[in-house]
């Protein structure tokens, strides 16, 4: 039974019990934690600071979801390090969704996921005009701009979330060498595209944006295709790698997807 | 031919709407849809449609409209100043637009987003199973002077007019229902009291994404303000920014954000704060989520509801309480040579 579970013994409590306003607490043990969001939202929280378990058990939970949908939950969805469920109010209530819930954390979901993910290849022109920032990146994670393209370029890195602009991945992470804060002052703007980094992920722009990520490399990828049968072809769990290439090979070569090694 | 809507000139922000895009949080979407859900529901009521059509949503000005043949209209949500060929027209009302006649709205009297919708509703392209504009994705934009706008079939072109005689109020700010949220919990209890006492107005600085709340006094930040992994937010949330200043998430929000959110705006309350037009007075007040969702009601039953409501335009004399005030006809009496020969004197 619920009581058996040792993730909730002592677990958030409402806020508000039998209608009594009460003032809210912060979850005595930690995580996960499940917690409101609006009328018809839950948030399964595993973590407040991004370090990688707790994205790939987002990850992992929301795929657990996705194989064995719970009753009345219209939308699931993985954020960096939470899982957020909107519901039908008039299909279920929270209170049996966030038995359910518990329920399913306290099962074996970890070991549940079994999908191979997709790797992405994006040919990405590094430095130069169309990588301004690599330079002083490179600098600030104390090496050359080769081996930071390398070092780069070398990992496969994870789709962690997408959000900013539709489509638009987050992805990570990068060597402890790549823990780099972002710039105090933005870039005015960078194309649709670039490829950024700052804190050891990665953000490929969707859409021509102002950041202060800074930009480290171009690619022709386009995150957000309204027109499209597949309008965002990148996925929470996708792996990908920016492949270094030539301007030349950037307009010949199209970015190309498989399953993950 | 299918019938068209002409959006010759008028306001810089008309779009087209309908209930949003529900089900894209986790590829960056967010709903968007109509600022006013109420408004889309009890258009369609009033035209006996279906609440999923699209409307127009003229936020703060209306324009010119014409039909190139006949049409049913509705007019619902901020109320603005309509006239067709110089009649003017009741607003919380349907009306018919005959091919050619121009139609003028004014700008809002109260409130922001007015919307006029269509029998049969306007028949854009669908792009993600809506045919909403998410102006800050890139989906669809505001119209552009001389518009032309497909209608879909009318379901019912000959329904009697209606109207509805006293829609929720929700164009002059005051209290505001919130319930505590994920984020709740990083705000100490003193700082949620002096939320729910401050009398906030809304500022200027506002639009689909959410509306930047005006106080005076000190920031309502969270105990770990600027450090915290970002999560999933949804419209009706409320975020304070770097220096604690308050803003309330519209249909356009972004899907994720890193800002502490100090509750959530219930459903049945967003539409105040999305009307609220600069300087109205709001505050807001904690509420159970029980007692938030136990009277919650999903479009169609908003619909359900004003359809309901509504009354026919032309009613019967019997049922005008200010019967006096109308001048039905002139030199009216009761006798009935009058009425034998057919013919007003």
């Amino acid at each position: 039974m619920l009581t058996n579970c040792q993730c909730f013994a002592s677990f958030a409590r409402n806020i508000f019990l039998g209608g009594e306003k009460m003032t809210p607490e912060q979850p005595k043990t930690g995580f996960p934690a499940i917690l409101p969001l609006g009328i018809d939202g839950i948030i399964v929280r595993f973590a407040d600071r991004l370090n990688e378990s707790a994205n790939q058990a987002a990850l992992g939970f929301r795929a657990a979801l996705a194989e064995n949908p719970l009753a009345g939950v219209e939308e699931i969805a993985a954020a960096l390090t939470s899982v957020y469920l909107r519901f039908d109010p008039s299909g279920t209530s929270y209170e049996t969704l966030r038995a359910a819930i518990r329920n399913h954390l306290c099962g074996n979901w970890k070991t549940a996921r079994k999908t191979t993910p997709r790797r992405w290849y994006i040919p990405t022109v590094y430095g130069g005009e169309h990588g301004p920032q690599l330079a002083e990146m490179a600098k600030l994670a104390g090496m050359s701009e080769s081996a930071a393209m390398a070092q780069i370029s070398g990992t496969p890195l994870r789709v962690m979330s997408l959000g900013f602009a539709p489509g638009q991945p987050y992805l990570g992470l990068l060597p402890p060498a790549f823990d780099l804060p972002r710039q105090s002052a933005l870039t005015k703007e960078v194309p649709s595209g670039a490829l950024t980094m700052a804190i050891r992920q990665c953000v490929l722009f969707a859409t021509p944006a102002p950041t202060g990520w800074r930009h480290i490399g171009q690619t022709r990828f386009t995150a957000f295709r309204p027109e499209s049968d597949t309008p965002f072809p990148l996925q929470p769990g996708d792996e990908v790698v920016f492949s270094p290439v030539s301007i030349d090979d950037l307009a010949r070569l199209p970015p190309r997807m498989e399953p993950a090694p | 031919m299918s019938a068209h809507l002409t959006f010759h000139q008028g306001g810089a922000a008309i779009s087209v709407q309908d209930a949003g895009r529900p089900g894209y949080m986790e590829f960056g979407l967010s709903r968007g849809g109509a600022a006013d859900l109420p408004a889309l529901a009890e258009g369609a009521a009033l035209l006996g449609q279906s609440e999923k059509l699209a409307a127009l949503e003229m936020a703060g000005m209306g324009g010119v409209f014409s039909a190139s043949a006949p049409l049913r209209i509705a007019l619902t949500g901020a109320p603005m100043r309509a006239a067709l060929e110089g009649r003017i027209l009741r607003w919380n009302a349907a009306h018919r637009l005959e091919a050619g006649q121009k139609l003028h709205i004014g700008a809002a009297e109260k409130g922001i987003y007015g919307y006029l919708h269509i029998g049969g509703g306007l028949a854009t392209p669908i792009q993600l199973g809506s045919r909403s504009a998410h102006l800050a994705a890139g989906l669809g934009k505001y119209l552009p002077p001389d518009s032309r706008l497909p209608v879909g079939p009318d379901p019912d072109k000959n329904m009697a007019g209606l109207f509805l005689p006293a829609p929720q109020s929700r164009f002059e700010g005051g209290e505001v229902r919130i319930i505590a949220s994920a984020q709740t919990a990083r705000f100490d209890p003193a700082t949620l009291a002096r939320f729910e006492a401050t009398r906030f107005i809304r500022s200027p600085q506002g639009n689909r994404q959410g509306v930047r709340l005006g106080y005076e006094g000190a920031g309502f930040t969270a105990r770990d303000q600027l450090d915290t992994v970002s999560e999933f937010m949804i419209s009706g949330d409320i975020q304070m920014t770097g220096d604690g200043t308050p803003y309330v998430l519209l249909p356009e929000c972004q899907t994720t954000g890193g800002y502490p959110r100090i509750g959530t705006v219930i459903p049945q309350d967003l539409p105040i704060v999305a009307q609220a037009a600069p300087g109205t007075p709001l505050r807001f007040r904690f509420i159970p989520a029980q007692e938030a969702r136990a009277n919650w009601q999903s479009l169609a039953q908003m619909q359900a509801r004003a359809r309901r409501a509504a009354r026919p335009l032309l009613r019967d004399p019997r049922s005008m309480p200010d019967l006096l005030s109308y001048q039905l006809i002139s030199g009216v009496t009761a006798g009935t040579e009058l009425d034998i020969n057919g013919e007003n004197p």
